[in-house]
């Protein structure tokens, strides 16, 4: 170990890097054996085969829409294509104001409508309530039995919107099968309706409405406070409507307050749900509102997004929708696949003509960062649902090149090391040193670019930039924590310190002057200074010429180097007692 | 290898030396004509072949096909959709494309039905897309967005970490040139311009200053000491720099457009138009304008900033005074333009 320099502990960070890579199999394996994941990357639509459908968001007034309003919609979105039995879709918003939706197989067209329409948020008088269960058959009232309706209703409380029928419904009412459901026909504004509170486990009949989302023109949350202004410590949300909204819920307001619970509730429905459905302890005669109850910060703040999302009900055009069958993906797939062992083995063939025996450094690490990359993937597919999509295995496949190219800077570096006359082992050390920024700070333009793509981009686009940066990171780990080692560990094996020409680092090509052992015997190699008086008169020349060539930071890292005397000192020492020996032959 | 490496060797030394820098109004003048033609020939073409995503309508690939006869797509759609504008294209082997103008979801199924009919395939072997006609700018306005925001933030990036504001210019300029002139190629050859295409794109710009970033590590390096250094002028060593970093340009570049090449090959060969044959595409054509970019643009570009520099005039003054008196060391062969002849 006395060769090592201060960067160097290889077989320990090599190690590490095997921990890594033996901890995330390790996780991967409990998963596989649990059942929880299949080993395999999830595979997006364009390869499994499905539909693929871009939205954009559309409102009435063509106001702007909030990123809040968004995720609001999206998640009724989502609730809609829960409910109506399609598996596995998968809802997002992309790029701020673009909602992707992704579904196996082709969705038929009321599923398709259901995705595309504006939700429904409306406040409704409570006329009654009940627990959420249906009564019991054997008590049940048969519908005959139930009384008609004794006049027209003269209002949104009126127990005369009851009729036989709905009262019916009601009894039979199950808020269990009723939530599950998912999907329900919207109910007319004029008229009454049954619906669940999934909240408290009520289920109500609710009569016409009386005020509509739209007419809502802020929600929020925070601290209730007292009459006094002193906070009561008690989550609350804040709502307030426009005039229209006003003057309505002043009229539901003061009609509602003195009745008996629970006709002094009023319910908020959104898409055929309550979402609550508060009673009132006053009349609200400035259109600001108070909802107060058992709310925590997130049930305070869930509720006023929903409240907002209903001042600005948002529906979709569908922007671009594709049918992509199995078959084709899995194609494409394939070939995609091939196209990638393809390219890897061009690369690595190339590197072999170039570098030779460290062709393998380059081949070894690109199976490494690989793996990292496939590990990484299959376990985000099983943490996030993260999928891999056609463009992102494009990513992959450029991301070859890309990884490559952190070997060749790094190579490169070696040589002009070895050019300025260090042996391999030194060569390794001072490249490194010089390859690592350069490294580091490409590699941060190529992960700042993935980063920047995959925030501000749409669709295919975010699947390229993930892979292009999850690769950039593993390229990263790969370089730092086993190519470095490997060539640190390489450079003190005899076939590449001695330079043997086919070790990619024969430092004869690298403009120094070899010294021949004769026949058969491996070759030894000095710094430029100190070969320099064992060349010919004609050579003196052009190392001096070298010499001049260096450019001044390579001077001053020399000139530093020796005053520091370093590990280097040892080994250049030792080159120079090969040669003399070498000399006295 | 061996002839490979002593060019190496000589690059390194500077033994070998071609001119980026001292040649530059001879690679702007090129640049110039290359973006003046491929603008001139895209507008000759009449302008972009913009892809589907664009264009709007809907668009139907059917692959597995042994019969490509476009009359086969086209009945099958205007027997569904007498008025219609259809075109069937083959475009891969045993592979269709018929697009359309917008088809309703019935007429869509219809349409897919009667291909699966006309090319005796199964249903498992037609895909439809429908594209609403502002989708494609939706994704290309996105990726305006995405692009500014990366060159505002690399820009800085740059300025950081190379402690000169006039590397990132450089680089931010030749990377514009980078982009016009792959667009000007796409335009002037008539390859079709899809999201995909733009994902392609957006690549080049990640590569392109990634390449650049390199390069120019190399010559912060060597101009890091300028007082000190004795015997080039600044734009020598920039030159210099460029040269010694070739072996790494041109390897990276090869092994940038191996594995893309391979894609574009297979995409474009058995898969026809799609996501993989689009992306690459742009990235094979983005790399080799790129790396080019680098070299003769971007290196150039930012000796020619720092020209006016006053440290940088001060050197230069120095360096040539000492040449001129004769001092004996004055004839490196790196220093004047002349010195190409040994190329």
């Amino acid at each position: 170990m006395s060769s090592s320099t201060s960067s160097g502990r290889p077989k320990r960070t090599l190690g590490w890097l095997g921990a890594i890579i033996v901890v995330l199999t390790a996780v991967l394996g409990i998963g596989i054996a649990t059942n929880q994941t299949t080993g395999a990357p999830l595979l997006a639509l364009d390869l499994e085969g499905g539909t693929q459908m871009v939205l954009s968001p559309e409102t009435a007034g063509g106001e702007q829409v909030s990123s809040e309003q968004m995720d609001q919609a999206v998640e009724i979105i989502r609730q809609r294509v829960d409910g109506s039995g399609v598996s596995e879709a998968e809802i997002n918003v992309q790029g701020g104001n673009t909602v992707v939706v992704s579904l196996p197989g082709t969705p038929d067209s009321q599923t398709r409508e259901l995705i595309q329409a504006s939700a429904n948020m409306e406040f409704r008088a409570v006329i009654s309530g009940a627990q959420g269960t249906a009564t019991p058959e054997e008590n049940q009232t048969a519908l005959e039995d139930f009384p008609e309706p004794t006049a027209e209703p003269a209002n949104g409380s009126d127990p005369n919107w009851v009729t036989p029928e709905l009262a019916d419904e009601f009894q039979k009412l199950d808020c269990a099968a009723f939530l599950a459901e998912g999907n329900r026909e919207p109910v007319p504004e004029d008229e009454p309706m049954v619906s669940c509170d999934p909240q408290y486990g009520m289920k109500y009949i609710l009569g016409p409405v009386e005020v509509f989302g739209t007419q809502i023109s802020d929600a929020d949350f925070g601290m209730a406070s007292a009459p006094g202004g002193i906070s009561t410590n008690q989550w609350a949300v804040n709502l307030s409507f426009d005039s229209e909204g006003t003057s309505a819920f002043r009229e539901v307001t003061q009609r509602i307050t003195p009745l008996e619970s629970p006709r002094n509730q009023f319910a908020i429905v959104l898409d055929g749900t309550i979402i609550s459905a508060p009673s009132s302890n006053a009349v609200i005669s400035d259109g600001r509102a108070q909802i107060t109850g058992n709310f925590t910060e997130v049930t305070a703040q869930a509720l006023s997004e929903q409240l907002q999302y209903g001042a600005l009900p948002i529906s979709f055009n569908i922007e671009s929708e594709q049918q992509i069958s199995a078959t084709l993906g899995q194609d494409q797939l394939y070939w995609g696949l091939i196209a990638g062992l393809i390219g890897l083995i061009l690369v690595a063939a190339y590197q072999f003509y170039q570098y030779r025996a460290l062709g393998l450094v380059t081949l070894s690490s690109l199976v490494v960062a690989g793996i990292l990359t496939y590990l990484a993937i299959v376990l985000l597919g099983w943490s996030d649902n993260y999928r891999l999509s056609l463009a992102g295995i494009a990513g992959i496949i450029v991301a070859i090149g890309l990884t490559a190219d952190s070997f060749i800077v790094y190579f490169e570096r070696i040589k002009d090391e070895m050019r300025a006359g260090r042996p391999l082992a030194q060569a390794v050390e001072y490249g490194w040193a010089r390859a690592k920024r350069t490294i580091t700070v490409s590699k941060a333009v190529n992960l700042l670019a993935a980063v920047v793509l995959y925030f501000a981009a749409v669709g295919n686009v975010r699947g390229f930039a993930f892979t292009l940066g999850l690769t950039a990171v593993a390229d990263l780990l790969v370089v730092f924590m086993f190519t470095h080692p490997v060539m640190q560990l390489l450079a003190r094996t005899r076939f590449f310190a001695s330079g043997h020409p086919l070790s990619g680092m024969d430092p004869s090509l690298l403009g120094q002057e070899p010294l021949y052992k004769g026949a058969g015997k491996v070759r030894e190699f000095k710094t430029v200074e100190q070969a320099a008086p064992a060349r010919g008169k004609r050579n003196k020349g052009s190392s001096k010429e070298a010499q001049r060539r260096q450019t001044i930071a390579e001077k001053r890292r020399l000139e530093r180097e020796d005053q520091l005397g370093l590990s280097s000192g040892q080994q250049t020492s030792e080159s120079v007692d090969a040669g003399s020996s070498e000399g006295k032959k | 290898m061996s002839r490979l490496a002593t060019w190496g060797n000589e690059l390194y030394t500077g033994k070998k030396s071609y001119p980026f820098v001292h040649r530059w109004k001879l690679w702007f003048v090129i640049a110039a004509i290359l973006l003046v033609i491929s603008g001139g020939l895209t507008l000759a073409r009449g302008g972009f072949n913009m892809g589907i995503e664009f264009r709007g309508g809907s668009e139907f690939t059917v692959s597995g096909v042994s019969n490509t006869d476009p009359a086969a797509g086209e009945s099958a759609v205007t027997d569904v959709v007498p008025e219609t504008v259809v075109t069937a294209t083959n475009i891969a082997p045993n592979t269709m494309r018929v697009q359309t103008e917008h088809l309703d979801d019935n007429q869509t199924l219809e349409v897919a039905a009667n291909l699966q009919e006309a090319y005796g395939v199964g249903a498992d072997n037609v895909t439809s897309t429908f594209v609403g006609p502002t989708w494609g700018q939706a994704v290309s306005q996105q990726a305006a967005i995405g692009l500014i925001i990366f060159v505002v933030l690399v820009a800085l990036l740059m300025a950081l970490y190379f402690r000169t504001w006039k590397m990132s210019l450089a680089a931010i300029i030749g990377l514009f040139y980078v982009v016009a002139l792959t667009t000007g190629i796409y335009g002037s050859t008539g390859f079709e311009i899809t999201p995909s295409a733009i994902i392609g794109f957006l690549t080049i710009l990640s590569y392109a200053l990634y390449d650049t970033v390199v390069v120019f590590d190399k010559i912060r390096e060597n101009t890091d000491n300028l007082e000190e250094d004795v015997q080039r002028t600044f734009s020598e060593n920039v030159n210099l720099a460029v040269n010694q970093t070739l072996v790494r340009s041109i390897t990276t570049s090869i092994v940038g457009i191996l594995p893309v090449g391979s894609i574009l090959f297979i995409g474009a060969g058995l898969l026809g138009a799609g996501t993989l044959r689009d992306i690459s595409l742009a990235i094979f054509v983005g790399i080799i304008v790129g790396t080019l970019a680098t070299l003769f643009i971007q290196a150039p570009l930012y000796a020619l900033l720092r020209r006016r520099d006053s440290n940088v005039q001060e050197h230069d003054a120095r360096i040539l005074r000492k040449r001129s008196s004769g001092s004996g060391e004055g004839d490196a062969p790196v220093t004047e333009p002349s010195a190409v002849s040994n190329v």
